[in-house]
């Protein structure tokens, strides 16, 4: 599929290169210390570069949230309900070894190993705005290759409808997927999300292995995560163990919790809210005032053809 | 209690309220607010308003349970910082967070439940605020104001509800706070109904007694 008409945002390089390489180097200096003997044992967080062609067609005009900010503000439920929580914990996800199964209606299923996966393709730099049905949005510059890459080399048949997304379970790994008090869990483990096939093709679709020049962080959703940016982004499963093309419409996680207040579409739309938030507007992080929500994400132009003759009130 | 040891007791409910709002000027002046300050400040006003609105409901059954008086004497200023919370956090709304779009404010507090009782939990506790002065007492009599006061069993559960309400899928607090009001509800419950029997039983003797006064009378010879 061929974006038809050229993104909202100029091909304009905000994200300037030269912070990433200056960054780079002091947490190359940063892990430098931290590997000398007794030097800083809880020193910086372990962290690789990871060298990607930016891609100016796909990425926003806009100054990316400071990294600090986005690995500290997360919402990934494996590792606790808090923000702080996925940061705090992070350390307890093993992301290497890794292989991702990519199965279900395709001619040539197959396991990846993680850093195959990675060397697969060519990596490229996109900055996406990320929008959370909590009302609150990021700009993220990932590093990733679309999923589209991925699914047509392993041929999806006919039958191939929906794509299903599964996260890892593991409960030494992910501390919150023990049951706590009472047997108490917060989702219904594992993880797991789903877009249409359509959805899943479209050249917008990322497939993350790295963000701000780095290797993924594991708050991030370490080692693969997908990043679909007209989407709420609890659509964006992390820490990817398998990818099923199905015939039928996955359960996702979300949906079994709070059905009436989060739909399998959940695209980003301002019109229809969610019960506890209005989605009419958000506050992007490091901003003051709140902003006007855009219908998908400022995405529209992309996508909006894909979903043409649905109630998106519906299908919410 | 020794004078000494009521201004000790004073100094330190004061200190443990005041303590809060100081370490978040500490935060924002070393910018550790963290990625999102604005929902940082709410979140972390409205849990002390409710921390120490429970706090001060805990008074009266430190009393039924224990037999303690002191706890007594802190209820008003526990009261009264309550109320202070939660102006703060009501204004930091307003301010911070709306910059006083008014349309919009109004807007989510008739759509959304949980703001609509947060507001509830606010105009319960204004008039308990209004009256917390020995001076008011006396203006509307004790049982008026006694009548008046039981409004913060409302806010309470208004309070408690508006959290319930608008905490997410898999956020356990607000069923601690939950369980804590239920449980402090549940003593003075328990004092009233015992009261009461007592009350009705004390009834029947005198009234047994005063009807076999008037049989004797009515068949003595």
């Amino acid at each position: 599929m061929l974006i038809r008409r050229a993104p909202r945002f100029t091909a304009r390089e905000i994200t300037d290169p030269e912070l990433y390489l200056s960054r780079r180097e002091l947490m190359a200096g940063a892990a430098a210390l931290a590997l000398m003997p007794g030097a800083g044992e809880a020193a910086a967080p372990k962290s690789e570069p990871l060298a990607a062609k930016h891609n100016p067609a796909f990425s926003l005009s806009e100054p990316a949230t400071k990294i600090d900010h986005a690995t500290t503000y997360n919402n990934f439920y494996e590792f606790g309900v808090n923000k702080d929580d996925p940061s705090r914990l992070a350390h307890t996800l093993k992301p290497r070894p890794w292989s991702v199964q990519v199965d279900g209606h395709v001619h040539k299923p197959k396991t990846f190993d993680v850093n195959e996966l990675i060397k697969l393709f060519p990596l490229e730099e996109r900055v996406y705005s990320l929008r959370c049905v909590e009302a609150w949005s990021m700009v993220i510059p990932w590093i990733g290759f679309p999923l589209a890459s991925l699914l047509k080399r392993v041929e999806p048949t006919r039958q191939a409808k929906f794509v299903e997304f599964t996260t890892l379970l593991d409960p030494n790994q992910f501390p919150a997927q023990k049951p706590g008090f009472f047997g108490f869990s917060s989702l219904d483990w594992p993880y797991v999300e789903g877009l249409r096939l359509d959805e899943a093709l479209h050249p917008l679709t990322l497939l993350a292995v790295g963000m701000y020049g780095q290797v993924l962080p594991n708050q991030n959703g370490a080692p693969v995560r997908v990043v679909i940016p007209w989407k709420y982004g609890f659509k964006s499963a992390k820490s990817i163990v398998r990818i099923r093309l199905v015939a039928e419409q996955p359960k996702t996680a979300w949906e079994k919790a709070a059905p009436q207040e989060y739909g399998f579409y959940s695209n980003v739309n301002p019109a229809v809210s969610h019960p506890r938030w209005s989605q009419a507007d958000e506050r992007r992080i490091g901003e003051f005032r709140r902003r006007p929500t855009l219908p998908f994400n400022g995405y529209a132009d992309q996508v909006a053809s894909l979903y043409s003759g649905m109630d998106l009130k519906k299908f919410y | 209690m020794t004078r000494r040891t009521r201004i000790t007791l004073k100094v330190v409910v004061w200190a443990g309220c005041l303590a809060p709002p100081l370490l978040l000027g500490y935060r924002a002046w070393t910018d550790e607010l963290g990625a999102n300050p604005i929902s940082f400040v709410t979140n972390t006003l409205g849990d002390w308003t409710l921390r120490i609105l429970l706090a001060s409901l805990a008074m009266t059954p430190l009393r039924i349970v224990f037999g303690l008086s002191w706890p007594i004497t802190l209820r008003r200023l526990l009261g009264l910082f309550a109320f202070a919370y939660v102006c703060l956090h009501f204004s930091v709304w307003i301010v911070l967070d709306f910059f006083f779009d008014w349309p919009r404010m109004w807007a989510d507090i008739v759509k959304r439940p949980y703001i609509t009782l947060g507001m509830l939990a606010l105009l319960s506790l204004t008039p308990l605020a209004a009256t917390s002065t020995t001076g008011m007492i006396r203006r509307l009599g004790a049982r008026t104001w006694t009548r008046l006061h039981r409004l913060v069993y409302i806010a309470g559960a208004c309070a408690v509800l508006h959290y319930l309400w608008l905490a997410k899928v898999g956020v356990t607090d607000p069923y601690w706070y939950a369980g804590a009001l239920l449980v402090l509800l549940g003593i003075r419950a328990g004092d009233w109904s015992r009261r009461a029997i007592r009350r009705r039983t004390a009834a029947v003797a005198a009234s047994a007694t005063s009807a076999r006064l008037i049989d004797r009378k009515r068949f003595s010879p």
